[in-house]
């Protein structure tokens, strides 16, 4: 082809660049290839973890019956003569924590959530929004000295009977870190829900209030419940702010201003301890960390069921 | 340009919903009312029509004061409803709101079922009495001619409708609290042929009962369903008569210059 004006055509220009192209060719090829081992690479990481968990914690019950692990009130690995493993006393530590972190966390993330959503200006979004995103990045090493060095002294001047370790503490700690995840993440669901819908109440003589309750809510509902879920997760999985602040004792009940340990705490207490490899505490910590992995199994399939049960389509 | 505003010959004696008197609204620096003045009559259909940025949904947003959703806006002016001036801060928006209900260019449905879509509103000023819910949703959906159509699934969610359906639920969501007036922005620009007539008749219907304001972008709409026009350009109310006179002799050439098609 030749150009009338001008001394180039672009077709041929393109048609030269055309015949050096054979690597951009091979790249071109190659790059699916690339992308498809990246992405089987990290769940052939996590079925090789779930994997090394299932078949340890199979040893660990060849050692110990099933049934003692989840009906035993007592879990005391350390005997000088035979060890007790019951599951419950850690169970029952890692949801009291939870239960006082949820209390916390969520009637104050969702009301920060509606502030932000419904009533903030843009501009006082653009403030606080960046500045709950930095709370969820604090180390949580951070949040467990904040706890036993801040937090629990000041809750021991009003309970007298409070321990130096107890659930208390790390419960409310935790509640406080997951409080922004709950925040943002409602936020983000709020803010989805189309305007013509605010619009809609506002034109039947809706207060702002109103609006919120019963039409924004509502509407975001399915996201906020998982936001929940997610940070009930985080709590149930916390590990340093409760191995720092809740004690080192396991016990069963639903005392909460005594020392406790959760799951999380008693692996972090046996990997960081001598216990020997092959040893029935070594295994024992991969039962215990099955017994996590179900619970935040179970939350997820949880809140998927409920998002899906309670969805408002629109 | 002065406005021509023909005092409107009229013999039946409606009294005045609204009466705006020198209403200015900027938004920021625009002027985007300039010096409206309209009365608006009880039990009539009355239409807003103009080009694209006239001001037209600006105005009717102006009625119930939804225009302050939008930050920065600032009026001048009165519109008195019933005889008191709404624009006043003391005017409480939701008291004004529960009387001017309003219908939107694209339909809203909550989302929710078609039964709970239509008591939303009675829910909210205090009316939980079952019995009472229940008739209202009847009442409501036979009065926005959809009760045939939904009666057998008002607990299915209202956006399993179709978009004339969702847009005569709105409709009956309006009614359910049985307000004074009515005020439409572009009910059926996002509806096919078939809903849109459904949509005009059932307005016809309507002023019965009501007092209608509606934006239409359609100017064979404005001449099929209204009883008055109101014709809109850049901001002025240019004329505003009987709707059979803006259609068969504008007296202000610009008016005649835009139904006749040269330009909007």
């Amino acid at each position: 082809m030749v150009s009338e004006k001008g001394s180039f055509s672009i077709q041929k220009l393109i048609e030269e660049k055309k015949k050096n192209k054979s690597a951009h060719t091979i790249i071109e090829k190659l790059v699916p290839f690339i992308l498809l081992f990246t992405a089987v690479l990290s769940v052939l990481t996590t079925l090789g973890i779930v994997f090394t968990l299932i078949f340890e914690t199979f040893t660990f019950f060849s050692k110990v019956s099933f049934i003692e692990f989840i009906t035993e009130k007592k879990w005391y690995p350390f005997s000088e003569t035979k060890g007790t493993y019951g599951i419950l006393p850690l169970v029952s530590g890692t949801l009291r924590v939870t239960l006082i972190a949820i209390i916390v966390a969520v009637p104050i993330g969702l009301a920060s959530a509606v502030f932000l959503s419904e009533y903030a200006s843009e501009r006082t979004r653009r403030i606080i929004k960046p500045i709950l995103e930095v709370l969820a990045g604090i180390p949580t090493i951070v949040y467990g000295f904040f706890a036993l060095t801040f937090v629990t002294p000041i809750l021991r001047q009003f309970i007298p009977t409070l321990e130096i370790f107890n659930a208390l503490s790390p419960g409310i700690v935790i509640g406080i870190m997951i409080t922004p995840m709950i925040a943002s993440l409602s936020e983000d669901a709020m803010t989805s829900v189309p305007n013509s819908m605010r619009e809609g109440a506002l034109a039947l003589g809706s207060t702002k209030f109103e609006v919120s309750m019963k039409v924004v809510l509502p509407a975001a509902i399915s996201g906020i419940v998982s936001s929940i879920v997610l940070a009930i997760s985080r709590a149930i999985g916390e590990t340093m702010i409760v191995a720092v602040a809740g004690g080192s004792t396991p016990t069963w009940g639903w005392d909460v201003t005594s020392s406790i340990q959760t799951m999380t705490a008693y692996i972090v207490q046996v990997s960081t301890g001598d216990a020997g490899y092959g040893t029935t505490i070594y295994y024992s910590i991969y039962a215990v960390g099955m017994t996590l992995f179900v619970f935040t199994l179970l939350m997820n399939l949880l809140a998927q069921y409920i998002s899906k049960r309670f969805r408002e389509e629109y | 340009m002065a406005s021509v505003i023909e005092h409107i010959s009229d013999e039946t004696n409606r009294e005045n919903v609204y009466k705006t008197k020198e209403l200015n609204l900027w938004y920021g620096e625009n002027h985007a009312l300039k010096n409206i003045n309209l009365d608006i009559n009880e039990n009539e259909v009355t239409a807003i029509i103009g080009p694209s940025g006239c001001g037209k949904s600006t105005y009717i947003k102006t009625l119930n004061r939804m225009i302050e959703l939008i930050p920065g806006v600032k009026t001048s002016g009165e519109i008195s409803y019933r005889g008191r001036n709404i624009l006043d801060r003391s005017y409480k928006v939701e008291d004004l709101r529960t009387k001017v209900g309003m219908v939107f260019q694209k339909p809203n449905p909550f989302p929710k079922s078609i039964y709970e879509n239509v008591v939303y509103g009675p829910k909210i000023h205090g009316i939980r009495d079952k019995k009472i819910l229940d008739e209202i949703v009847e009442k409501s959906l036979k009065g926005a001619a959809i009760w045939d159509e939904v009666k057998d699934r008002l607990n299915q969610n209202a956006y399993g409708l179709s978009g004339g359906q969702q847009q005569r639920l709105c409709i009956a969501r309006c009614l359910a609290i049985e307000p004074d007036v009515i005020l439409m922005d572009e009910p059926t620009s996002a509806l096919d042929p078939i809903s849109t007539l459904k949509v005009e008749e059932l307005v016809q219907e309507l002023k019965q009962n009501f007092s209608i304001i509606i934006v239409t972008h359609n100017m064979q709409q404005a001449a099929r369903i209204s009883d008055k026009t109101a014709f809109f350009l850049s901001g002025e109310v240019i004329e505003f008569n009987l709707t059979n006179k803006i259609f068969s002799t504008p007296s202000d050439k610009r008016t005649e210059d835009y139904i006749t098609g040269r330009f909007g």
